[in-house]
């Protein structure tokens, strides 16, 4: 193979063939000062704001280095992390199923799925947060049985839902992450192609079976990055928490903390420090979520395939 | 090793009734009436083509006949079978979702654009509706899919995503995908339309062989040499009705409607 370069006549008659790629052209970029100097001027003021808060006699670096890999500060960060995933687990299986739902042909699950979106993302989160938080207060026990008849098999206190706070922070967060997820989910089901509903469904796979194997998979090549982003939200959405007191996920602990002893720019120095590193290793982990789900559109797949040929080629002879 | 592409045709479906038959088939979307009373049959092991103008209810036809879309008026059987519904004395019930698939099954469809499943290599594509499906045992599909690929001439792009293939390989693929559910009926929509000039022959090479070993098939297309060919019966569609139908040799030599003269003019021009 040449080049295509070779198509192009400049004087009369055929070109000669050429073998070997022509040398590449070398021309002077084009200068970009303007670039440079506000890169100067930006990099300074940058300097000039870094070196104010480190000097700054109003943070005590030293009570940031004792707190930050404090055991009662770790506890804290682990809490934030179990909060983050368990919420997003349930928001996202919670919001696939609302999705589902909601574009079903089925008259009352799409309006159960209507009305639930439409009451979590109507209120905000932190309102429910604290509604969870005192949900004793509207209702003393909690009965299992056939509503608004008396009949009852069992009850138990509100007292012993609420007394966890682990599961009102699931509750709140969770039910309110499925609302969003919803929204997302159903926007990667629209984007896939009418033309895969109709091949798997001319294939004789149901409707159900089709969404799951067929849609699904595709749409979270759109979903994933949207995914991670409220992921990464979330995280710092359990900081609102700490509104319940008890001091379970890592900003509510040190506010604790910085009530009793007003340290308070040295502990939001050391908040600050954790969700940025932990936002940082989201973001990394949502990279190999989206090179996975994109799989079969991207140039890694020949690669991919390659090794599989090869493995089936050996299993054959072997 | 198998070299028939249609080795495990359901011939217990081939028995003496029509393998299709539409009777005064009418299709509407909103106001626009698409079929406007369709009749036609296709024999067991016919190859029937459908021919004519874009927007001619073509397409729509082949997608009533495996109930892609549901039909507004007529009767639509599929070997004897009523597709979508079952008759109790004079009064139609609509069929579950469950039993549409299950009638689906047995009937393959080819589209234009192929409709690959992107995220699946070509032998999971090939895969995948028998084992979820019929649920054939992995092994065995894995080995039918095999087979039906190189029997289509990919026994080396078992392995290779959809993208990596051209359309021809592509349109190959979706042809051994369907042929995967061992189909009585193969439903084919301008399978090589969308295809390079130079790919198009690959392609229609299948479609031959599957004719020839006696499949069942209807084929939407602009081919009037693959038509000439290998087709038993062709009809030409324009403006939902069937303008002209008959054995390829009076049809597509010496049609007797004027539309039929004008659209071969063009097609042939």
């Amino acid at each position: 193979m040449t080049t295509s370069n070779q198509g192009l006549s400049t004087g009369a008659g055929p070109p000669a063939p050429v073998d070997t790629r022509p040398e590449a052209i070398k021309a002077k970029p084009v200068r970009h000062w303007g670039r440079w100097i506000s890169a100067v001027i930006v990099i300074y003021l940058v300097i000039a704001l870094l070196y104010s808060f480190i000097k700054s006699p109003n943070v005590d670096w030293a009570t940031v280095g004792n707190f930050l890999f404090k055991p009662l500060v770790l506890r804290g960060v682990v809490a934030t992390v179990e909060l983050t995933v368990v919420a997003m687990v349930v928001g996202a299986v919670g919001g696939t199923i609302l999705a589902v739902m909601r574009l079903s042909d089925n008259p009352v699950l799409s309006t159960i799925s209507w009305v639930y979106i439409w009451f979590f993302r109507g209120t905000p989160v932190y309102v429910q947060i604290i509604l969870w938080g005192n949900i004793g207060v509207l209702y003393q026990r909690f009965y299992a049985g056939l509503p608004l008849t008396g009949l009852s098999l069992g009850s138990t206190g509100s007292g012993a839902l609420v007394n966890h706070l682990f599961v009102v922070a699931i509750l709140a967060l969770g039910l309110n992450e499925a609302a969003y997820a919803a929204e997302l989910v159903r926007a990667g089901i629209i984007s896939v192609d009418a033309g895969q509903s109709e091949a798997a469904l001319s294939l004789g796979m149901a409707p159900t079976l089709t969404m799951r194997r067929i849609v699904l998979p595709q749409a979270m090549r759109v979903i994933i990055p949207t995914m991670g982003n409220e992921t990464i939200s979330m995280l710092k959405t359990t900081s609102l928490l700490a509104v319940l007191g008890g001091g379970v996920e890592l900003f509510g602990r040190l506010q604790i903390v910085y009530a009793q002893t007003f340290q308070i720019v040295p502990l939001l120095v050391v908040a600050s420090m954790w969700y940025l590193f932990l936002t940082t290793i989201l973001t990394i982990g949502q990279h190999y979520l989206e090179a996975y789900f994109g799989r079969g559109f991207g140039a890694a797949e020949a690669e991919a395939a390659e090794k599989r040929a090869e493995r089936r080629a050996a299993r054959a002879h072997g | 090793m198998v070299d028939d592409l249609t080795a495990a045709i359901d011939t217990t479906a081939l028995g003496a009734g029509p393998m299709v038959k539409a009777e005064q088939v009418w299709k509407s979307f909103g106001r626009l009436d698409v079929l406007k009373g369709i009749d036609f049959q296709v024999m067991p092991q016919e190859t029937y083509v459908l021919l004519g103008p874009s927007g001619g209810g073509k397409s729509t036809l082949l997608r009533c006949i495996n109930h892609l879309e549901k039909i507004n008026a007529g009767r639509l059987w599929v070997a004897g079978e009523l597709m979508g519904y079952r008759e109790k004395g004079a009064v139609l019930h609509e069929m579950k979702a469950r039993d549409v698939s299950a009638q689906r099954s047995r009937i393959g469809m080819v589209f234009q654009r192929f409709n690959l499943f992107p995220h699946m290599t070509a032998i999971q594509n090939v895969m995948e509706a028998p084992i979820r499906v019929q649920h054939v045992p992995h092994k065995q599909a894995d080995k039918e899919a095999e087979d039906l690929l190189r029997l289509v001439g990919l026994g080396e792009k078992l392995d290779t995503y959809p993208a990596q293939l051209s359309g021809g390989q592509q349109q190959r693929v979706a042809i051994a995908r369907a042929l995967a559910m061992h189909p009585k009926l193969m439903l084919f929509d301008e399978p090589t339309s969308a295809l390079d000039p130079e790919l198009v022959g690959e392609v229609l090479d299948v479609m031959k062989r599957l004719a020839r070993e006696g499949m069942t098939m209807i084929v939407v297309t602009h081919e009037i040499g693959f038509a000439k060919e290998v087709a038993d019966g062709v009809a030409l569609m324009d403006g939902g009705v069937i303008v002209e139908k008959g054995p390829p040799q009076e049809v597509l030599v010496n049609p007797r409607e004027e539309r039929t003269k004008l659209f071969l003019s063009k097609v042939l021009a």
